[in-house]
């Protein structure tokens, strides 16, 4: 009896973790990337620097409001108030005020028009694409002359997007290896790295830390609660703790008379 | 009776009965004195149950059916509402934890022949919650309007379009309209928030009241109102309050450790309890690689696509759930409890357990022709259990069970 419960437990837990980690089998990537790093705001805050100036031309994050992502990067006064003018001057480019949402500068229209596609809002970026994925993405363009804006990505193949940080970066070229030959006798290659054939004003380690920077603001800016939600869930499963051993004790001392 | 003491609750209880119902219910139910670890889920359910009714009152205040304003109402409750994320994670994390908590509820029923009689009705009643809680979870899927929630709808509203001659207007008449829609948004809402609570409220208290007429089962599957003392108070019980009322509270306490772990800490739960592609607002023009109903609906979606021909798959997913409701009269077998029954019995519910977690394990999954063949015989050994049920519990070799619970 005990044995068959106990089949059906180690069953039930084996089931679960074999389907966890048939879930994690990932995809290799060129670029380790470092653990995003919620409470590092002064990586938080360059990655909101480098948002606003290169990406929220066409990408909103109209989710957030100004006032919100200020608050959450460390962008505040000494009694904690949001630090209006400091973000208005450094952050804010379209004459917004601080409470607005995030929105681009471009309308859906002549994103539509100048690149075909419906460009997406990037407030939940970081839930949709993990982290990684993102990272290695933004340092996976290469030169492309097939495509309309002479570029193409190791991550995302054929993206609608230009690379906005060439200036950064430089210009790198992908290193492959031919995986198979098609029926045609045609090579298939894979890109397995990259190789820099003209620099950039950032060194590629400058310019890893940048994008890291950006991804790190991208993951804030998915879930800008998370801290302070995992701050008060310590708090609350501390309480439920003490309740759960109080409660034990009263039940012990409940069914101590209840013969077995 | 003796008289109350409070003459407050005495100038109540001569307008309204409460006393009677506290004593018949709590006070003085005779309860088996032998309730195991299995036995806390279903007070868990009525606990998950108030939680999804408490979080989904708030997060009703601020979320905007409405095609256009869905997906940002629900960013908007989990950004600017203050402690929205937690209200939006209860209800997430409730919503599994609602179905972890059912199931472990269902198998206690399978271990020990809960189902069996004078209790077939309370199972019945059971799996009427059961369904209502997969219709009522399949509802709210829709209403964060993101790209599971649209196309998962789609795929499951066009399952009526396989029903033969009347198909297409009763995908029309689902949906209200020829495609999910805002028409569809709202009236998934109305039942959801007001048709489906109230259904599963009436049915579970029915439950309890079917529970409460013919007794709690136990462990042993011992009846325990053959023997009564001279009060005609069952030998083998204690009464439900104090006794299981605290026992029930340590439960809860765990459970809500557990749950408060997820809700706080991994809401998504590595994107089993909220899928990462429901972060893209709904598109109708971008239909998904890959869609998964969420981890308590995927053993029901494998066996729908194991069946190659549409209306025979659900003809099979319907009869999967349907064949619950006769449980009752399939078991012939003379003990209720798997503790005194055979070798035999125990080999199928073994194979019944690995087939359906199997089943939920690849209803996840893209199928692939080794998969479809592993969902085929995970839907054969889902079938057989209960179909050959008659048969093995008749042949399976039962030991004698005591007359009185032994431990």
């Amino acid at each position: 009896m005990k044995g068959i419960k106990k089949l059906c437990l180690v069953t039930l837990l084996l089931a679960f973790t074999s389907s966890v980690f048939a879930a994690a089998a990932k995809v290799d990537f060129i670029y380790d990337m470092p653990k995003v790093d919620l409470r590092d705001q002064a990586s938080l805050q360059r990655g909101a620097k480098y948002f606003m100036n290169y990406c929220s031309g066409c990408h909103g994050m109209q989710y957030m409001r100004y006032s919100q992502m200020a608050e959450g990067i460390g962008m505040t006064d000494a009694d904690g108030q949001v630090a209006e003018a400091i973000v208005l001057a450094n952050l804010v480019f379209s004459g917004e005020r601080v409470g607005d949402q995030i929105k681009a500068a471009m309308t859906k229209e002549q994103g539509k028009q100048y690149f075909g596609i419906n460009i997406p809002d990037l407030t939940l970026g970081a839930k949709v694409r993990k982290p990684e994925w993102i990272y290695n993405y933004l340092l996976g363009f290469y030169p492309d002359d097939t495509r309309q804006w002479g570029t193409n990505n190791a991550v995302f193949h054929d993206v609608a997007m230009p690379n906005v940080f060439s200036d950064l970066q430089g210009l790198q070229v992908p290193v492959t290896r031919i995986l198979y030959y098609d029926d045609d006798n045609r090579p298939v290659e894979e890109i397995i790295g990259f190789e820099l054939v003209r620099e950039g004003t950032h060194t590629p380690e400058e310019f890893q830390q940048a994008m890291y920077d950006l991804v790190n603001f991208m993951s804030f800016a998915s879930d800008p609660k998370k801290l302070k939600r995992q701050r008060i869930g310590v708090i609350v499963i501390l309480f439920l703790i003490v309740f759960t051993m109080l409660a034990y004790l009263l039940k012990r001392e409940y069914w101590k008379n209840i013969k077995k | 009776m003796s008289k109350p003491q409070n003459k407050f609750i005495e100038w109540i209880d001569t307008r309204l009965p409460i006393i009677e119902p506290f004593r018949k219910h709590m006070s003085e139910y005779p309860a088996p004195k032998n309730f195991n670890f299995w036995y806390y889920f279903g007070s868990l359910a009525l606990l998950v149950l108030v939680i999804q009714i408490i979080s989904g009152i708030w997060l009703a205040m601020n979320y905007v059916p409405t095609e256009a304003a869905a997906f940002a109402s629900v960013e908007y409750i989990m950004r600017d509402v203050p402690f929205g994320d937690l209200l939006r994670y209860m209800h997430t994390t409730g919503a599994s934890a609602f179905f972890v908590v059912v199931y472990l509820h269902m198998m206690r029923g399978l271990l020990y022949g809960s189902y069996q009689k004078p209790r077939e009705l309370v199972w019945i009643l059971g799996v009427a919650i059961f369904l209502c809680l997969m219709i009522e979870a399949f509802f709210g899927y829709l209403l964060p309007w993101g790209q599971m929630s649209f196309w998962g709808a789609q795929v499951i509203t066009s399952l009526f379009g396989a029903v033969p001659s009347y198909g297409e207007e009763l995908m029309l008449f689902v949906r209200g309209d020829y495609n999910i829609s805002g028409a569809t948004l709202n009236r998934f809402y109305a039942l959801h928030v007001v048709a489906l609570p109230l259904v599963i409220i009436a049915l579970v208290f029915i439950h309890i009241v079917a529970l409460h007429e013919v007794g709690s089962n136990n462990p042993d599957g011992i009846e325990i109102k053959k023997h009564k003392d001279e009060k005609g108070v069952p030998l083998d019980s204690i009464p439900f309050h104090p006794y299981y009322t605290v026992k029930d509270l340590v439960g809860v306490g765990v459970f809500l450790i557990a749950f408060c772990a997820v809700m706080f800490f991994m809401p998504e739960m590595g994107g089993y309890f909220i899928e990462y592609p429901n972060y893209q607002p709904a598109d109708q023009l971008a239909t998904p690689e890959h869609i998964a109903p969420v981890w308590y609906m995927t053993p029901f979606y494998s066996i729908l696509r194991a069946i190659p021909h549409k209306l025979s798959g659900v003809i099979a997913m319907g009869g999967s759930l349907a064949i619950l409701f006769v449980l009752p009269w399939l078991d012939r077998s003379k003990v209720k409890s798997i503790r005194y029954r055979g070798n035999l019995y125990k080999v199928c519910l073994a194979a019944f357990v690995v087939s359906f977690i199997g089943l939920g394990y690849l209803g996840g999954l893209d199928p692939t022709p080794i998969r479809t063949l592993f969902a085929r015989i995970f839907t054969f050994g889902y079938f057989a259990f209960f179909l050959l049920m008659p048969v093995y519990t008749t042949l399976d070799k039962t030991k004698t069970v005591p007359l009185r619970i032994t431990k």
